[in-house]
Formats: structure tokens, sequence, C-alpha cells
């Protein structure tokens, strides 16, 4: 299967019924597929909306109703809903949120890229606050990920971004999909709107005019993202027992440099690999604690350097950090990126 | 002795914050005997986006779910369609719904969605504090359109409901005022209607209600209903714009 049905046809056996979107490349499988499949299922609602701004806001009305519901969409779109990313997070809505990168800045082009790490980790709309983002590098990944997302919206009242990109989305691979889930199986919501019928009104809301209240709104916030760094750090690691230097990479780009290691491996170049799963919350522990043995460090990303930021925060100086990268959505094949990786290490006389 | 008059039971005790002689007091009134008289409360789940009113689930005893500045139609949507036996509406005003959420509404309204908005049409930005919004009539002062809104500089103002009413999926549009007591009569008669209409699953139903904002127009509360009279709906006239259910007017 394509990669943008993968995660479409995962996100329908998590339980989502809802679906909102507006077309843009290179995604747009993602809505084709929710259009058809949901209107096979009683109550499945898909939506093309008048633009991604509409399309995040109905997300929020349908997830305030308790449903599972995604958006999905590429750069641009995602630009327009970051706004209501932010109300998602001060709501504390669950939501599932699919960005297959383009390259950027503005419209730039349908090419696979990865520059929107940073708006994507650090929250690209107002305010404090994260969502948690997933990196996957495989289509059984982009299944496992969407599928565990729902599930992991639930339970933080948080929304998940997956991180994606063109070629994920593009791609055909075998992939084993997850069980379909009951509805009724999923666990009760105790604040969503219904009507009050047998029980008090509620409201929800963001606006919270009191700066203590704002503030303890904020802290509340902040303890469940502490939480999530304690319990929802992912990460993988290939070749690391007796790297001399470590390739850091996420996504797609984590399987190109992994077909590059394989290679230089062969010619016994001690490289090995560490590609974050979670991009937030970022496997800073692991990193620093891979620097006790490791010094060199080569980050490799789709974009001028993003996630490399978070690679030498995580080392606190503890590790020398070299980054290569590619923008405007150039692939680049496993035998180029060994190339540059080999220039590195005997630069380093590592070897 | 007989009571005749109490607070609604799907409004809380709490006292408005509105100004002395803001419409925003009256509609909420208005909605909640309405809620009341048709038994909606357990049913009924409100948007209100930024504005004036953003504060409405102070008072509103039903389920509420704030939106953002403009995005309250689309938000509804989403709740409505995941929750279609339920009574939605959108309470917002003319600068949420006709500059910042023109397109929420339009296609919300194109699309047939089958929610109800209630539109304050006080010609300013009450909330942010007098500024022009794009209802305000040509010639009228607001803090940034000092000595009147000028065509040349600032554009016309908007009728948005007559824009909607062209859709095909807006079934029931009507102007009314709040600013004398059969204006308010025909106000709570036209929200009945349209929760009515909705309920019967007509599609997008919409009642503006050209209300008044004292605060922001300089005026005393008894001049600003006058205003309402003599200038605002002459640009604004009142009246059903629409209406598919051929229900006789009266029957309201
Ligand atoms: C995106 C965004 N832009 C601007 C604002 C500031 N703002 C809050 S309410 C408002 C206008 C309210 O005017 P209107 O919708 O007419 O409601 P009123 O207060 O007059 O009832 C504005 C501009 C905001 N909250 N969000
Ligand atoms: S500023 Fe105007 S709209 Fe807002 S509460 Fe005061 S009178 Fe009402
Ligand atoms: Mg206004």
């Amino acid at each position: 299967m394509r990669g943008n049905h993968v995660a479409a046809e995962a996100a329908v056996r998590a339980g989502c019924r809802y679906y909102f979107g507006y077309p843009i490349t290179p995604q747009n499988e993602i809505p084709e597929y929710m259009s058809a499949r949901l209107s096979e299922i009683e109550g499945g609602v898909f939506i093309q909306a008048e633009s991604e701004i509409a399309s995040i806001h109905m997300v929020i009305g349908a997830s305030m109703a308790g449903g599972r519901v995604m958006t999905s969409s590429s750069g641009p779109g995602i630009s327009l809903k970051q706004e209501g990313i932010s109300f998602l997070c001060a709501l504390e809505l669950p939501a599932v949120i699919i960005n297959m990168t383009r390259g950027g800045p503005g419209l730039g082009n349908i090419a696979p890229a990865q520059s929107d790490y940073f708006q994507a980790t650090r929250g690209g709309g107002h305010g404090d606050y994260r969502t948690l983002v997933f990196g996957p590098n495989s289509c059984q990944e982009l299944a496992n990920l969407t599928y565990e997302g729902f599930n992991l919206a639930d339970k933080y009242r948080i929304p998940v971004v997956i991180l994606g990109d063109g070629m994920l989305g593009q791609m055909m691979e075998p992939v084993e999909l997850p069980p379909e889930i009951p509805l009724k199986k999923l666990p009760p919501k105790d604040w969503t709107l219904t009507g009050a019928k047998g029980r008090p009104s509620r409201f929800l809301r963001s606006l919270i005019l009191d700066p203590i209240k704002e503030e303890e709104h904020n802290w509340k916030l902040m303890r469940k993202y502490e939480k999530i760094v304690r319990e929802e750090v992912r990460w993988e690691t290939a070749y690391a027992d007796d790297a001399k230097m470590m390739v850091i990479a996420f996504g797609i780009a984590a399987r190109i440099a992994k077909g590059a290691i394989k290679r230089l491996r062969e010619e016994g170049i001690k490289v090995g690999l560490l590609r974050p799963i979670t991009l937030w919350p970022f496997p800073s522990k692991a990193i620093r604690d891979l620097a006790k043995k490791v010094k060199h460090f080569f980050v490799f990303e789709m974009n001028m350097g993003q996630m490399v930021e978070d690679v030498k925060l995580a080392l606190e100086g503890n590790g020398e950090v070299h980054f290569y990268g590619r923008p405007g959505g150039v692939i680049l094949t496993p035998l180029e990126i060994a190339r540059v990786i080999s220039s590195q290490y005997y630069q380093k006389r590592l070897g | 002795m007989k009571k005749v008059f109490s607070r609604p039971k799907s409004l809380k005790p709490t006292p408005f914050h509105y100004c002395p002689g803001c419409g925003h007091s009256i509609i909420h009134r208005l909605i909640g005997e309405v809620i009341d008289e048709m038994n909606l409360q357990e049913k009924i789940i409100g948007v209100p986006p930024a504005g004036c009113a953003v504060l409405a689930y102070n008072y509103f005893d039903i389920d509420m779910g704030e939106a953002s500045h403009g995005r309250a139609a689309a938000l509804a949507t989403g709740l409505k369609r995941a929750l279609p036996d339920r009574v939605v509406f959108t309470y917002q005003g003319d600068g949420d719904i006709a500059a910042i959420g023109t397109a929420e509404s339009i296609h919300a309204a194109a699309r047939g969605e089958n929610i109800t908005t209630i539109f304050v049409n006080n010609g300013v930005y009450g909330m942010t504090g007098g500024q022009m919004a794009p209802t305000t009539i040509l010639g009228q002062n607001t803090t940034t359109s000092p000595r009147g809104r000028k065509e040349s500089r600032d554009g016309f103002p908007i009728n948005l409901s007559e824009m909607i009413a062209i859709a095909p999926g807006s079934a029931y549009i009507e102007r009314t005022a709040v600013n004398n007591p059969a204006n308010i009569l025909k106000t709570k008669k036209a929200i009945a209607k349209a929760f009515r209409l909705q309920l019967q699953g007509f599609g997008f139903t919409l009642v503006e209600i050209l209300s008044a904002c004292p605060t922001n127009w300089k005026m005393a509360p008894i001049d600003a209903c006058k205003w309402i009279d003599e200038v605002m709906s002459v640009h604004f006239p009142l009246g059903v714009l629409k209406d598919i259910s051929g229900e006789k007017r009266d029957a309201h």
C-alpha cells in the first residue's frame, strides 16, 4: 500500500470517524481515501473544507464532541492550521495531524523535505505548548504510529503530529495493518460537549483572563508535557556498540543514512545510527548517554539544520557535532551520503 | 402571589458583565427563554467565539465550546456532524462573522450545515474597543474611522446575511433588532424558528440582530435604540431574507 493510504486506513482502524481536510500535494491520497472509506462506515464524516483553517477548527468541534478525529496536510496548509493547533493544546483536545512535508519555504515544491521540524517540535502557533511529534521512516511504522497516535492523543488530551514527508506518503511497501478497534471499546471521556443531559453543563475555553489562573493552566500543561517526556520518548539505534561516530537522522533521512552505514560497515568504517522516533519528546538522554562512549556525531537532515539544534542541546558540549543537510526536496542516495560520512570519519582520524 | 417573571433556567445566576444598554444582555435572555420553552437545555451546544460575548459560557447553563475569532461556523460544523441529533448554535459578532470568519460562515451555509447562527450586528468591534467593523456604515465614527467611514479609504460595509441568503444551503435568514419591545419579541420568535427548523433538518439558519453598543457608539442607551431605527436599519433592513420552510410568516 501507498504511505498515504496506509496512514488513512490505520486511522480508521484506530476508531477515527471524522476527517476534515483540504487538498495539497503530496498528501492528497489521504483525503481521497478517507472520503471513500468514511462514507462506507455508519457515522463516518468526511468534509473537504474551504481551507486548512476551517478544517482544523472542524477537528476542534468533532474533538469537543468526543470523536476520534484527524486532519492532514503539507507545508503551507500546516502553517494555516497552527492557529487551531494552539487552541487544541490550550483546550486540551485530542486529535491526529499528519504533515507529509514538502520543500519550503513558501510554496516551495512538492518534493520530500524535513524543513517543518522546527514548526512541528516548537509549536508553530502562539503560546507555550507542545505536541507529541512522531517521525516514521517506513509505511509499517507510519501505520503503527498513526494508530497509536490516537490512543496517546486521548490519553494525554493532546494533538499528535505525524511528521512524514512526500516520499513516505508516496512510497509503496507491504504493511501489516493493526486490527480495527470497536468504538465501544474506547475509554470513555468525561469532558466532552454532548448537551448537558442528566449532568451539569460544561464548557471548554482557552480564555483565562486572570493571569494567576492562566499561569496555573500553563503549569498544568507543563506537568503533562513533563510526564510525556518521562514516558513517551522513543528512538532506535543500529550498529551503535562499537561505533566511533554516530549518525543522527530521523524519518526518511534515517532510512537513507542506514543504507549508507551498511555500506560503510562493509568497508570497516565504525559508524552507527541513532534514529529519534519521537521528535518531541526528543531522545536527549539517549544521546547524552551515547556521548559517554562516542565523541563524534554526524547529523543528517533534509533541511538546512533544524534537529541538529536539539542534538547540540542534548550533548551540552559533550561531543563534536557535524551537520550535513540538503534542503529543497533533494533526495540523496545512500552512496552519496556514505561518501560524506566517510570523509568526515577520516578527517577526524577515526580510521 | 404568582411569579410572572424569573430568570430562564438555562441561564446561570451570574450577573452579565455587559455594559448598560448592551444588546448582548437582551439577546442572551431571549436565547435562554427559547431554550427553556423548547426544552433544549439538555440537547443544545453553543459556540461563542472571540468578541464581547466570548464569556457566554459563564452565563448559559448549557454545554458550550469556545471558538477562536471567526471560526465558530467551522467548529460548530465539526460538533454537529459528530452529534447530528443535538441542536448546535454559534453566537457571533459582526467582526467575527463578516470579516475574519467570512469564509467559514459562507461555506457552512453553502454546505447547508444544519446549525443556527445568532449574528449580533453592533456595527463595531466591541471587545477590542470600538474599531471599525465590516458592518460599520458609511460616515459612522469608530476609533479606526475617526472622521467617519469613507468608501475611498475604508471600502463599503458588507451585508453578510443577504450574501448568505443566496446560498442554496441556507434555509432561513431573518434580520431583527432588539431596540424596542416589538422588535425584541420578533427576535425571540426568529430565534425559536431557527432552532425549530434546525430540529426539522432544514439546513443553515441565521438570525442577524441589530444590537446597540452604547459604549462604543458613544451614545446614551435610548439614543442608541433610536439610532438603530433611524440610521442602522436603513442600511440593514429588518425582515425575513429567506425562508424555505413554507411556514406562514406569522406562524413564528
Ligand atoms: C485572530 C484574532 N485576531 C484578533 C483578535 C482580537 N479580537 C477579539 S474580539 C474582536 C472583534 C470582536 O468584534 P465582533 O465580532 O463584532 O464582536 P463584538 O465584541 O462587537 O460583540 C477582535 C478583533 C482575536 N481574538 N483573534
Ligand atoms: S462594548 Fe459594546 S458590545 Fe461590548 S459589552 Fe459594551 S456595549 Fe456591549
Ligand atoms: Mg461587533
